[in-house]
């Protein structure tokens, strides 16, 4: 019965712990299964904890996407307790996102996603003078001599004859997938190596507003970084340039480099159109202009795209309890009625950990039954996918300028219809394309920045409600955002000054769900079904799907149930 | 399959990479210094490049947020690049390993069986129960002590890894654990923090890399060149600590004028660590620096000590509760007496630490 399984476990280049099951049938993938193996059960943790701390605790859910849920928790206290936070504070904070997105998609590009189109081998066959000529061809990068491209290939060679391969070893190199010749494979690989060096220097912007990276500091009210131009301790006019620089150099790297290569690369992979979800797509919004809760200062679009139809762009309501629900019918929980099944608002949220998977160790999940600890959010009972495909196609379908733009360039580029994007290549296009728009969202939102200083501003923090005894005795709150991996939500209740349920609905949660209620199966397994494998002992194809999505494991599971501590222990999103 | 057993040493490799042999001292030099050497002793730096091989790194996560590999990876020197392509052989990370399910165990098990008692093992993350934590269909348990077993070092990179981390807060759900507690016959490197400063983890590295044995450790087994003193013995906010002049608020006068931190919860005086002194991301700035009070990530149990944004009530060390209004008054007339008041205090501290430390261990 196994006999045609596929198992891909450990998966690496994604965050977290992540398990892949695939039937295989007449050379194509009949059904999939994704599994999130591992969980920490933060929001129990979090129970009685001063929601003024709560960011510190929901930010190290996740380490790739740092900042992410921090802002998001910050966000859904101060929803909670009504506090606006001034103008300079909105702008650091969209300053620091924006940065994340930046680092983020490029890191995903190069380091996570480009090796499953990138033969690390093939480089050493590539003639560095061709490379060269490539590489000055599509940009005026200046790192293009044959003299670079050849040490960049010695390097690789030297590991390789070392026999010693580290990050490299027993990658798929030379699965018959890999269509990049050689030079282009050298180039990948040169811009892999200046990548990781780059992307160092660009988190700098974090550490000087936040004071580290991984994990800034955030705080509830504003932004604790004080700003005082004529002060030797806060920030001036040399900590500001230094921002504006390492953003200009951030461009520069995205357009020279990044979108240059995305597009070459994705040139040759144009007719490799798998991976495509059920075409259900959610976008909550984000990088407001204005306040966060006036979603019509948003730069981010906003708004629910069903069946790939891009004629129409529907709305939602996070507080709607008819609309998002998390079920648990294939996942490792059960209610506190002892029901197994069905689904509930996050507001609602409840569900008490209860592993029934196979005995450790074991060679198969039993995917008849519960599979996975990633619950299965659904709106309106539809699986969605969410992500910057997701935002990219509301983006077009609403008619915004700089999206409708930048896509068609990109599609005309690569000359081809816009719904080749349903795929995972068009996820990794659709994650560029991004990145080019907001870079340039951040060096709007820096130049607005240093004119309301220039205007007199230094406002990083309102001190209104910092005393608990200024707060309602009973609230809640919801707290949203854009993340670079899609949109995230924290629900969180306050009671007598101390957290008293909290839950986040997060992104691979709703991309990397489980089947539901109704059988209806998750984004990333829909979008493995189907597709054609050449070889089941090396399957490069899920992974390019499964990386596709980004997919962050620790962020989609770990969610806790706080109301009935004394017989629940965990709960998952 | 290109494994081979042929091995060249670190010199080797950056000669063969077209660096001249002075390229290659400066390295070493570089290195010496990020590892607390000085001039004088980069001699055995370059001793020991010349003789050592790209030694092999298995990287596993358990309960994690990747944020340590994350940090690891914006390491400004040695660079991250010049660690993976000079120093080590990382052949099993979740993040940058290019093989992943079977072929990524397969790179593994070579490791294990191949470069027995050679390779280093680090791990991020903390291991619970088995079924909170299953990797490639086993528990992380046994993950654990199969990769643990024939190591030369182990290194427990983050606070997880060290001290059992967020998931093991209260009420710790998972029964989250650190690495130490199931690896019991092994020396291993405590390199804490949430996530640990970059050079920090490239410093112990390339410190275990280059002489073949782990750097002095105190008594928490954590590196005494980068956690000896507390972030507040270094703090560039501390003339003002002593100054009795105290942040009341984020965004105050106080605040934008560098005052201490202390009154709005910092844990510098209590912490071990070296943000003060190193920085973060290539000492660009730490928390304190950006206005923001420290929350003690590399002390163990610290999700415990809060809340963060209230000030503790006693700097450790001492017997009465300290009045931040009047402690810096008291002090400015005898800056001697406040210097060696802190190293009493760190002392004591230490004291503290190595009690429950044995009360932990019995």
């Amino acid at each position: 019965m196994m006999a045609n399984r596929i198992v891909v476990d450990p998966i690496a280049r994604i965050e977290g712990h992540l398990r892949v099951e695939a039937e295989v049938k007449d050379g194509k993938i009949a059904e999939a299964y994704s599994s999130g193996t591992s969980v920490r059960g933060i929001e129990l943790i979090l129970e009685g904890r001063d929601p003024r701390d709560v960011w510190a605790f929901t930010q190290r859910i996740c380490g790739v996407c740092t900042t992410t849920h921090a802002l998001c928790s910050v966000r859904a206290v101060e929803h909670a307790l009504d506090i606006k936070i001034p103008k300079n504070a909105n702008l650091i904070r969209n300053i620091m996102n924006e940065a994340q997105f930046l680092h983020d998609h490029t890191v995903h590009f190069y380091h996570l996603h480009a090796l499953d189109w990138v033969d690390v081998v093939s480089a050493l066959d590539a003639d560095p003078n061709e490379t060269s000529r490539i590489a000055q061809s599509i940009s005026d990068w200046p790192n293009s001599s044959p003299g670079y491209f050849k040490d960049v290939q010695n390097k690789v060679k030297k590991v390789v004859e070392s026999g010693q391969l580290g990050i490299f070893a027993n990658g798929y190199w030379g699965h018959p997938l890999y269509k990049l010749p050689p030079e282009v494979n050298l180039l990948a690989v040169a811009h892999y190596l200046e990548a990781l060096d780059w992307q160092k220097e660009f988190v700098k912007i974090h550490t000087i507003l936040g004071g580290k990276n991984p994990h800034p500091h955030y705080v509830v009210g504003g932004m604790a970084t004080p700003i005082d131009i004529n002060s030797d301790n806060a920030i001036h006019a040399e900590r500001l340039m230094h921002i504006s620089k390492i953003i200009d150099q951030a461009r520069e790297f995205v357009n020279k480099v990044y979108i240059p290569d995305l597009l070459a690369i994705g040139s040759y992979y144009k007719d490799w159109l798998h991976g495509d979800s059920q075409k259900n797509y959610i976008v909550y919004g984000d990088f407001p202009t204005g306040d966060i809760r006036d979603v019509e200062t948003y730069r981010a679009p906003r708004g629910i795209i069903l069946d790939g139809d891009l004629s129409k762009v529907y709305d939602f309501d996070l507080a709607d309890k008819n609309q998002i629900q998390e079920f648990i019918d294939r996942s490792y929980y059960v209610y506190n009625d002892g029901k197994d099944s069905g689904g509930r608002h996050p507001s609602e949220g409840e569900t008490n950990l209860k592993y029934s998977g196979p005995n450790l160790p074991y060679d198969y999940l039993d995917v008849d039954k519960k599979y996975s600890w990633v619950k299965a959010p659904r709106w309106k009972n539809k699986p969605m996918e969410t992500g910057p495909l997701a935002r990219v196609l509301v983006g077009y379908a609403s008619g915004r300028e700089d999206y409708v733009e930048t896509v068609n360039e990109a599609l005309q580029t690569l000359d081809v219809p816009v719904e080749a994007l349903h795929s995972a290549i068009g996820r990794m296009i659709a994650r560029g394309l991004e990145t080019k728009i907001v870079a340039e969202w951040l060096r709007n939102d820096m130049d607005e920045l240093l004119n309301n200083i220039k205007n007199g501003d230094q406002t990083t923090f309102d001190r209104s409600k910092w005393d608990p005894k200024t707060w309602p005795k009973n609230t809640s709150g919801i707290g949203w955002m854009e993340a670079p991996r899609g949109s995230l939500g924290h629900w969180t209740h306050i009671v007598d000054g101390k957290i008293h349920n909290y839950q986040a609905v997060v992104p691979t949660t709703w991309n990397a769900s489980p089947a539901d209620n109704n059988g209806n199966i998750g984004p990333l397994e829909a979008s493995i079904k189907g597709t054609p494998i050449a070889d089941p002992k090396r399957p490069l194809e899920i992974l390019r799907i499964v990386h596709s999505y980004d997919p962050c494991l620790s962020c989609a599971v770990h969610l806790t149930d706080l109301e009935n501590k004394e017989t629940t222990k965990i709960m998952l999103g | 399959m290109l494994q081979t057993k042929k091995r060249n040493t670190i010199y080797d490799e950056v000669l063969a990479r077209g660096f001249t042999r002075r390229d290659f001292l400066k390295m070493c030099t570089a290195l010496a210094a990020t590892m607390g050497l000085t001039f004088k002793e980069s001699e055995k730096v370059v001793q020991a490049m010349e003789t050592a091989k790209r030694v092999p790194v298995l990287w596993l996560q358990f309960q994690a947020c990747t944020g340590c590999t994350e940090s690891f990876i914006r390491a400004s020197h040695p660079k991250v690049e010049s660690v993976l392509l000079d120093m080590i052989s990382l052949e099993f990370s979740d993040v940058l390993s290019a093989a992943s399910g079977e072929a990524l165990e397969e790179a593994m098990q070579n490791v294990i069986r191949e470069y027995a008692g050679e390779y280093v093992l680090v791990c991020e993350g903390a291991v619970p129960d088995d079924t909170y934590c299953q990797l490639g269909g086993k528990g992380a348990q046994e993950v654990l002590k199969e990769a643990a077993k024939d190591a030369k070092f182990i290194i427990t990179f983050g606070s997880c890894a060290s001290w059992g981390g967020i998931q093991a807060a209260k009420p710790n759900p998972t029964n989250a654990r650190p690495i130490k507690d199931i690896v019991k016959n092994k020396q291993i490197v405590r390199v804490p923090g949430c996530p640990p400063i970059a050079e920090v983890m490239t410093g112990v590295i390339a410190h275990v890399i280059t002489f073949g044995k782990l750097p002095e450790l105190d008594q928490h087994g954590r590196p005494k060149a980068f956690y000896r003193h507390r972030i507040h013995d270094k703090c560039n906010r501390r003339a003002y600590f002593d100054a009795g002049l105290f942040a009341e608020s984020f965004d105050d006068i106080g605040a934008k004028q560098g005052y201490c931190l202390y009154k709005l919860g910092c844990k510098g005086p209590t912490t071990y660590a070296s943000c003060a002194e190193m920085r973060w991301n290539g000492g660009t700035s730490y928390p304190i620096q950006s206005g923001n009070p420290c929350i003690g990530c590399t002390e163990k149990d610290f999700w415990d000590n809060g809340p963060f944004f209230e000030r503790r009530a006693k700097i450790p060390g001492t017997q009465t509760t300290i009045n931040p209004d009047k402690v810096g008054f008291a002090l400015t007339g005898v800056a001697l007496a406040g210097v060696a008041a802190h190293a009493a205090a760190t002392a004591v501290k230490k004291k503290i630490d190595e009690k429950s430390s044995e009360e932990r261990s019995e």
